[in-house]
């Protein structure tokens, strides 16, 4: 994803003089196609995200169209009040992209896991909440996000992950899910980089004979009414899947929205990370083994649901 | 690039700017006894550089408050807000008897400048910390896009304990940004305690000077003065500038002065009479 962004990003600055590069002094190199054409558009901002977001605003209040990006918890927590008060609150057209959702940077440590920031930032007024699945869909966010009049928040996992769609998409839509795998028995709503598993999980389904619906649910906020209506409506069993915590991630804005819609629910089950650090060494598909998400541990609870 | 059309920098009218300071305490002590509001004492310690900016420096129109070529005044001090209001209503963004409106029910006119609500606020702020990041950007949208405004933010001395103040003076130095002003109003107080005391900020024209900034101190009453240096911006340094203005918290009414119960305090009908007296409006 990440290299897709900074690709992305290189081409968008060619065709819009508004966009401008901010990073906190992380991705040596990655941004060299943007930095070499737009050099006065580039700014390693240094480490000093607070004063990064704040520039950002500055910049966003008078008509430019900034990108600020940096690690996850950096990007977000340590700023936060610079991303409500400068941006949200100010309406300002920032798009903030993050890089290492989740516990793609397991190996890191808790210092750079970012399991809380989907909860943070939805909860701000005037923001939208992009977790892409692959590299094709944080190259359409961040092309949807400069047509934007408003924040937007990018989650991306890192570099490398499993391509999922096979060609850009041309119809991407902010708050529209994109249905990946069609399917009768179980629907899996699926956000960011948790995508390649869930379609493993419905590929172990298939093999007992289990048919899995596999949505791309990329944009947390806003929700997609009709995508959750449907799923709701159709299917004995909905998961919301997602390298985040329960509390205040996808899971929890989907069941906040059967609560207000008052939606009949058959069965419905939340994958995520727990209410704990991930303390222990190790490489994120270590990490996902221990917490329960990977493809064959999901498609495992789901059988189970159904049986 | 697209030059603003700077007024000529005539030599400043300190006589007239002192009365206009005078009047603008002077409404600013009626707004806080009507509304029984706090910071009147941080309100008027900044009384005479928001003269000096408003009625001398700023390249502004308030006819034309979202013109991309006009210098921008961002008030970081937030909590001073009646002063930039009083200041704003005066000079014709918005209706003089809004000024009755001031922390009313249903008003514009909160106890902080609010975002994208009120002609002639820059920044909503409140906030400490907040107002000189904003104002990097907005100097920096100015180098990208040819347009040669200036950008003045008004800090207090309490506001320099924030981290985001020091990342932002590190950054405008590493970028140039010659056409950024901080003013620090150095009225030695902060809301409960004196600042030096509280975290130490002295010597606090050295510390900017040490993060790159071309910093002097100037007396931050002396209306004229602060006219003249804020005028020179950008001055040749090719470095930002701070200006470490010594000020007197409560500044212009001899019960006020100095007397920190006046940042939460509000004055009684009897004394808005005195206060007025005093500052020669009576």
């Amino acid at each position: 994803m990440r290299n897709a962004f900074a690709d992305e990003l290189a081409k968008l600055g060619n065709e819009d003089a508004r966009v401008v590069m901010l990073s906190g002094d992380i991705g040596n190199r990655l941004f060299d196609k943007f930095k070499d054409k737009h050099p006065s558009r580039f700014f390693n901002c240094g480490v000093a995200e607070a004063n990064m977001m704040g520039v950002a605003a500055g910049m966003a209040m008078n008509g430019l169209r900034p990108v600020a990006y940096t690690i996850t918890p950096f990007v977000t927590t340590r700023c936060l009040e610079q991303i409500r008060t400068d941006v949200c609150y100010h309406e300002a057209p920032v798009t903030i992209v993050a890089v290492g959702a989740g516990l793609a940077y397991s190996g890191l440590g808790p210092t750079h896991h970012a399991c809380e920031d989907i909860s943070f930032l939805r909860s701000i007024p005037n923001m939208v909440v992009i977790c892409p699945g692959d590299a094709f869909e944080v190259r359409a966010a961040l092309r949807a996000s400069m047509q934007q009049d408003r924040p937007v928040y990018i989650r991306m996992g890192k570099k490398g992950e499993p391509v999922v769609h096979s060609a850009p998409i041309a119809d991407f839509k902010i708050g529209k899910a994109i249905t990946i795998a069609e399917g009768t028995d179980v629907c899996l709503l699926s956000t960011g980089n948790m995508l390649p598993e869930v379609i493993e999980a419905a590929h172990k389904l298939k093999e007992s004979g289990i048919s899995a619906k596999v949505v791309s649910f990329h944009t947390v906020k806003p929700l997609d009414d009709a995508c959750l209506k449907d799923a709701f409506a159709r299917f004995k069993l909905v998961a919301t899947l997602e390298e985040h915590s329960l509390i205040g991630g996808f899971g929890a804005a989907v069941s906040e929205w059967l609560a207000d819609t008052q939606t009949p629910v058959s069965k419905f089950l939340r994958f995520g990370t727990p209410d704990a650090f991930f303390k222990k060494s190790g490489e994120q598909e270590y990490a996902r083994e221990m917490l329960g998400l990977t493809g064959h541990q999901i498609a495992e609870k789901v059988r189970h649901a159904l049986a | 690039m697209n030059v603003a059309v700077r007024k000529t920098a005539g030599q400043p009218d300190a006589g007239a700017l002192k009365l206009q300071a005078a009047r603008l305490r002077g409404k600013i002590i009626e707004m806080s006894h009507a509304a029984q509001a706090a910071h009147l004492a941080s309100s008027l310690s900044c009384a005479d550089v928001l003269t000096a900016a408003y009625w001398h420096v700023l390249n502004v129109d308030p006819k034309k408050p979202a013109d991309p070529l006009r210098d921008r005044f961002i008030l970081s001090k937030g909590h001073a807000a009646a002063a930039l209001y009083a200041t704003l209503a005066t000079k014709g963004y918005f209706p003089i008897e809004e000024l009755d409106t001031y922390c009313k029910d249903g008003g514009r006119l909160a106890e902080h400048p609010p975002a994208n609500l009120l002609p002639g606020v820059e920044a909503a702020t409140g906030s400490l910390g907040h107002g000189l990041p904003l104002g990097c950007g907005m100097a920096l949208s100015g180098r990208i896009k040819g347009e040669s405004f200036r950008v003045f933010a008004l800090l207090s001395d309490g506001e320099n304990n924030e981290g985001s103040v020091w990342e932002a003076a590190m950054f405008a130095a590493a970028q140039k940004l010659e056409n950024i002003c901080v003013i620090v109003d150095y009225n030695k107080w902060q809301a409960t305690a004196r600042s030096n005391e509280t975290l130490m900020l002295a010597p606090l024209r050295d510390k900017w000077a040490a993060f790159g900034w071309d910093a002097h101190e100037i007396d931050g009453h002396d209306v004229g003065a602060l006219a003249e240096a804020m005028q020179r911006i950008p001055n040749g340094s090719g470095k930002p500038v701070a200006l470490i203005a010594h000020t007197v918290k409560g500044k212009g009414v001899s019960f006020m002065e100095d007397d920190n119960n006046w940042h939460y305090r509000a004055p009684t009908a009897e004394e808005v009479v005195k206060a007025h007296k005093e500052l020669g409006l009576a």
